[in-house]
């Protein structure tokens, strides 16, 4: 992208670390065509936190599949720092809900999963570094299936972290967790996210959860998914959940979902 | 009477439960020949008998030889080609489209059914009954290395790729762990496919092993005894391959693959 030729706009836009630009995406299903993602574009800055909200099955996680580099796009690109995207890159990592763990290996092999080009001090340090970051001490021998869901999340985040990446793309990480082990999960994901300030792109369904996380939310249409409005979340952390701005902010989703005080 | 079986519960040892079952079947066997008129069917030590006159003649460690030196080699040749080629097949996609439908038909033909071709191609011999252990430990052996490549959850590939592994890497550090385990399984059971086919394929194919023994000793003078002596070394050396087998279970490195989840 040569520089000096673009005009004010996108010059706001290059600043962006992530930037989608007009992504469609059609999938072909029993010779019919599905219009899945249409004309999508969107920005992330550095360390920012984005949600991406909509009802199942829209189309988000097809989303987060095309800026992880294992989808292609139908049409449009997505670039980060410039660059297009064009297959998975340990700049980026892809957290996935919890099956993504390699249940043949340890906690300690998993997190340590991605360092296989570091020295075996390093790599040393660096597992148990994460290990402590995200609260596992104790079960670095343990292996998945004697874990909790929520550990095993935990393991999947580490690993993700452990490789240093630019990006982080979660996709509905924490949806088959309980309820309340999914509010810890909430804070402990903030708590790292402020430490590391990697940049996020969180999908989920979750109203509420990503009010909670983001700073800012993208509100999805069902399919074919368009982007019906991005709502600025602009309250600090930590967020007060029974706050008028917070309330304020989550109804205005909610409406805009059209499921306001319906229930 | 209740107190007596709660008593008896509590201090038989659970590890001799099942040799007791064992020694109740051999009275049980013991009573009913010896109530019956036939001279022909032996009992529990008639067998006894039989084997040891085997052991004398020297034949019992000829013939256990023989059947263990066939089911090796045409084991390992069906492992060392089946479960590279039901790799490769679970791996491509076009190659299972390819060959997927001739493996489902020549997979209900009973490896006995190729005996007379094996007659013709190899001749009376250890090579026939090899091949036609081969056969019965092939396709099985393939289509457990095709399935377990399939049920390699697309996320853990994914996420190998995501770390940057190069695809000989995405191989060692992925396929190989996830598929491991259904292999190690799926190799017991051909193991023990392959010792019910070589003591069929003995008893027309070869002049020795096991197999021949059982169908030589009614041949040459209804030698009950000895038929039943072979039946039993079948079973005793078929339960010392499968424990053999149990144990590679146990390797650290794959267990989780059986462990409850």
């Amino acid at each position: 992208m040569a520089q000096g030729v673009t005009t004010t706009p996108e010059r706001a836009i290059e600043t962006a670390k992530i930037n989608v630009r007009g992504v469609n995406m059609v999938f072909k299903r029993d010779g019919n065509e599905v219009n899945v993602l249409e004309n999508i574009s969107l920005q992330a800055r550095k360390g920012e936190f984005v949600c991406i909200l909509g009802p199942s099955g829209c189309g988000k996680s097809t989303l987060l599949n095309i800026a992880g580099g294992f989808l292609k796009a139908t049409s449009g690109s997505i670039t980060i720092d410039g660059e297009v995207v064009n297959g998975p890159d340990p700049r980026r990592i892809f957290v996935f809900q919890e099956r993504g763990v390699f249940p043949w290996m340890t906690v300690e092999g998993n997190i340590g999963f991605g360092l296989f080009k570091l020295s075996a001090e390093e790599r040393r340090k660096r597992i148990a570094y994460y290990v402590k970051l995200v609260g596992l001490q104790g079960f670095e021998q343990a292996y998945p299936q004697e874990l909790s869901g929520g550990m095993k999340q935990r393991v999947e985040v580490a690993r993700a972290l452990a490789v240093n990446p630019d990006v982080l793309y979660l996709d509905e990480p924490f949806g088959a967790l309980d309820s309340i082990t999914r509010l810890i999960m909430r804070s402990e994901l903030l708590r790292i996210w402020e430490a590391e300030r990697k940049t996020i792109l969180f999908v989920t369904h979750d109203i509420e959860e990503s009010v909670q996380l983001a700073d800012r939310v993208i509100v999805m249409s069902a399919r074919p998914a368009t982007i019906r409005r991005i709502v600025e979340i602009d309250i600090p952390h930590p967020r007060d959940i029974s706050s008028p701005r917070y309330l304020e902010l989550r109804d205005s989703i909610f409406e805009e979902i059209g499921l306001a005080h319906k229930v | 009477m209740k107190e007596f079986y709660k008593k008896l519960r509590m201090t038989f040892p659970r590890k001799l439960l099942p040799f007791s079952a064992i020694a109740v079947l051999i009275v049980l066997w013991h009573i009913s020949i010896a109530r019956s008129d036939s001279s022909i069917l032996p009992g529990p030590w008639a067998v006894v008998l039989g084997i040891a006159e085997l052991a004398q003649k020297g034949l019992l460690l000829k013939y256990i030889v023989a059947s263990l030196f066939r089911v090796t080699w045409g084991y390992l040749l069906a492992a060392s080609l089946g479960i590279p080629f039901g790799l490769l097949l679970g791996w491509y996609q076009r190659g299972e489209k390819a060959f997927n439908p001739i493996i489902q038909i020549l997979r209900p033909i009973s490896p006995l059914a190729w005996i007379p071709i094996a007659i013709l191609w190899f001749g009376v011999g250890d090579s026939a009954a090899i091949y036609l252990i081969f056969l019965a430990s092939f396709l099985p052996l393939t289509v457990t290395a095709m399935n377990a490549v399939r049920n390699i959850p697309a996320v853990n590939l994914n996420a190998g790729r995501n770390f940057g592994l190069s695809e000989g890497q995405v191989i060692t550090r992925i396929l190989y762990p996830a598929v491991a385990p259904y292999l190690i399984v799926g190799l017991r059971i051909t193991l023990g496919i392959a010792w019910l086919v070589v003591v069929a394929a003995e008893m027309i194919a070869v002049n020795s092993g096991l197999g021949f023994l059982i169908i030589d000793a009614r041949n040459a003078g209804n030698r009950y005894d000895l038929v039943v002596a072979g039946m039993v070394m079948i079973g005793l050396l078929g339960i010392v391959l499968d424990i053999g087998m149990r144990n590679l279970e146990k390797m650290k490195s794959i267990r989780w693959g059986y462990g409850g989840n």
